[in-house]
């Protein structure tokens, strides 16, 4: 069909185009993850509109807020600067819940959603491997959103502090906002506690990303009913719940880990951190679980990566 | 360097056998159509070729192995499956952004240019785009891509006769330049018999006709005989008969042409009716083990 000498003449010609070929590999990947926040508004959406909303009940509470607040100055420091953060806590609880049910939702969808419309077929004839798309797809829960997080409680912060300081300036406590928050101080626990719950909950989203790239259908069922059949076959069997408490220990755990937390005396854990000096990030780095859970969250990326492979439109 | 080197290659989904031990070489700069009843393993043979399915047997795409080494060769391979399979959340205009971002080869004053002879928007999502479009849109993509190898899986599949027309023309004046190598399969068989260079036929996962286009025209004959002379002609044992308006119309294979003209009007088949002739007469056999073939039918479509 072809001639040799055809085929020889052509070599030089092989030679050019080749060259830009040899484009970096974040390249892919830079385009996946923007890829992905293009499919995905409701990674950014969700948390704006909490945002939103808690903010909308916060401008409602500034009605009355001078009296609350001559009232609260008069109580000594500790509780003053307790009673004034409460609505900054609400707001970083509240958006950080809407971040990590934004990213278990989407971890369920990313590797199914493109077999289910069949757009795999279409991701897999451009020159990017399976590794960057899961590697794309799994950036997005757990550096992605915590940043966005961040941000968008920061933003959150600031406005929250112009409102009170507007509302209080004509009774001429416009400052005290100011001077009783230590606002660099939150931040930095905000983000210290925003990294360290990203790590520790990788393997979740690890796992929710491996179900959705296997599952044919119903992956919310998938990745949930199994972990439940084994704490039900536990609770029967030994009548404990070891493995439930794990499980639970997986999700909402990473505060006791990172931070020297305060215990009521009946034992509970006070859910506040208000000093730098919480901050306890060797005992973090130091615990088995944190490095135990990567262990796991590379093996699900891992497996996720070979069966996007093999898997094919549904 | 062939564009395409297979040996032996075999595929099973259970019991069911998709391929059974195909042999392939395509050459550079070949347009080969790939022709075959549903079920034959035509898309599971691409599906091979394009590292989207795992195979036993030798395969060399561009001397690469497809199934390890996806995302290298797509740099050098570009495919069209069907046109549902682009992503109809997304905008063209991100469309643009991401193939030119992922894709060393894309060139994307081209595809612009492309899109600018077509109704499409840039600030069109892809599910508001017709199927015609959405095939337009996709053909721009791909020919704006500097590849060495294009498979084309039924692209003109639901589209009207226009824009098959359209597909068809593009491609050929726009994109092919005589050092790519294009694949293609489809149903409508008659569109694409001026395109090929090369033609295969695939059944029950093997190949049971492969040659060029030149070969096609010298050794099939098709003649439209005379009531009279219709005993001369079944004696020089036509691989198929037919009957249009009560003449007789026979499908002669690697028979002299003087001879053929004798008893009738010679002229070189249509790849559709060789393919009815060729098939047909499986199809026969299909029905005495029809247990078996059904299986074979129910797989890779």
């Amino acid at each position: 069909m072809n001639t040799p000498s055809n085929a020889r003449s052509e070599i030089p010609n092989e030679s050019k185009p080749a060259a830009p070929a040899a484009t970096s590999p974040t390249r892919p990947f830079y385009w996946s993850v923007r890829r992905e926040l293009w499919e995905n508004r409701s990674i950014y959406m969700a948390p704006l509109i909490a945002a939103g909303v808690v903010l909308f009940g916060f401008a409602i509470s500034a009605i009355g807020m001078p009296d609350r607040r001559r009232a609260t100055l008069l109580l000594d420091p500790v509780q003053q600067r307790a009673r004034i953060e409460i609505p900054y806590d609400v707001v970083a609880m509240m958006l950080m819940l809407t971040a990590f049910l934004v990213g278990v939702f989407y971890c369920l969808d990313a590797l199914h959603g493109e077999r289910r419309d069949r757009s795999i077929l279409f991701w897999k004839s451009l020159p990017v491997s399976d590794l960057t798309t899961v590697l794309a797809k799994a950036i997005i829960p757990l550096v992605v959103l915590p940043l966005l997080t961040f941000a968008i409680i920061e933003a959150t912060h600031f406005t929250t502090m112009l409102i009170s300081t507007a509302v209080l300036l004509p009774s001429g406590l416009g400052s005290t906002t100011w001077t009783i928050l230590p606002f660099f101080q939150m931040s930095v626990i905000l983000i210290y506690g925003l990294v360290t719950m990203a790590l520790w909950q990788a393997p979740l989203f690890g796992w929710l990303l491996l179900v959705s790239g296997w599952a044919r259908r119903a992956t919310f069922l998938w990745a949930v009913l199994p972990w439940l059949a084994v704490c039900a076959v536990e609770k029967i069997a030994f009548n404990t719940s070891y493995f439930a408490f794990m499980l639970g220990h997986r999700v909402t755990g990473s505060f006791e880990e990172a931070f020297v937390v305060v215990k009521y005396p009946h034992g509970a854990v006070v859910s506040m951190v208000d000093r730098l000096t919480q901050l306890d990030p060797v005992k973090f780095l130091s615990s088995p679980g944190l490095w135990i859970g990567l262990a796991f969250a590379a093996a699900f990326l891992t497996a996720a990566v070979r069966l996007r492979r093999y898997r094919g439109s549904l | 360097m062939a564009c395409i080197e297979a040996r032996g290659l075999r595929k099973a989904f259970g019991p069911t056998i998709a391929l059974d031990g195909v042999d392939l070489r395509v050459e550079e700069g070949r347009i080969l159509g790939l022709i075959g009843p549903n079920g034959a393993g035509k898309t599971t043979a691409l599906d091979a070729v394009l590292g989207l399915t795992s195979y036993e047997g030798e395969l060399k795409v561009l001397g690469r192995n497809p199934w390890t080494e996806r995302d290298q060769l797509m740099r050098d391979v570009c495919f069209i499956a069907d046109v549902a399979v682009l992503p109809r959340w997304m905008r063209v205009s991100q469309m643009l952004d991401y193939v030119a971002g992922v894709h060393p080869r894309f060139d994307r004053a081209k595809a612009e240019g492309f899109l600018a002879k077509t109704e499409i928007k840039r600030t069109s999502k892809i599910r508001q785009l017709s199927k015609g479009m959405v095939a337009q849109l996709h053909l721009a993509l791909v020919m704006a891509i500097d590849a060495k190898l294009l498979v084309l899986d039924e692209p003109t599949l639901g589209l009207d006769i226009l824009y098959r027309k359209q597909f068809y023309d593009s491609l050929l004046n726009d994109y092919f330049d005589g050092s790519r190598t294009i694949v293609v399969t489809t149903h409508q068989v008659e569109e694409i018999q001026d395109v090929l260079t090369d033609l295969m036929f695939i059944d029950r996962g093997r190949i049971v006709l492969e040659c060029s286009m030149e070969e096609f025209e010298s050794r099939y004959a098709e003649v439209m005989v005379n009531p009279e002379h219709v005993d001369a002609a079944r004696a020089l044992k036509p691989i198929y008969e037919r009957q249009v308006f009560g003449r007789s119309i026979l499908l002669f294979d690697n028979v002299d042409r003087q001879q053929l003209a004798a008893i009738g009007d010679v002229r070189t088949p249509s790849i559709a009716d060789l393919f009815v002739a060729m098939m047909g007469a499986e199809g026969e056999q299909r029905t005495e083990g029809k247990g078996q073939s059904e299986g074979t039918q129910g797989a890779a479509t």
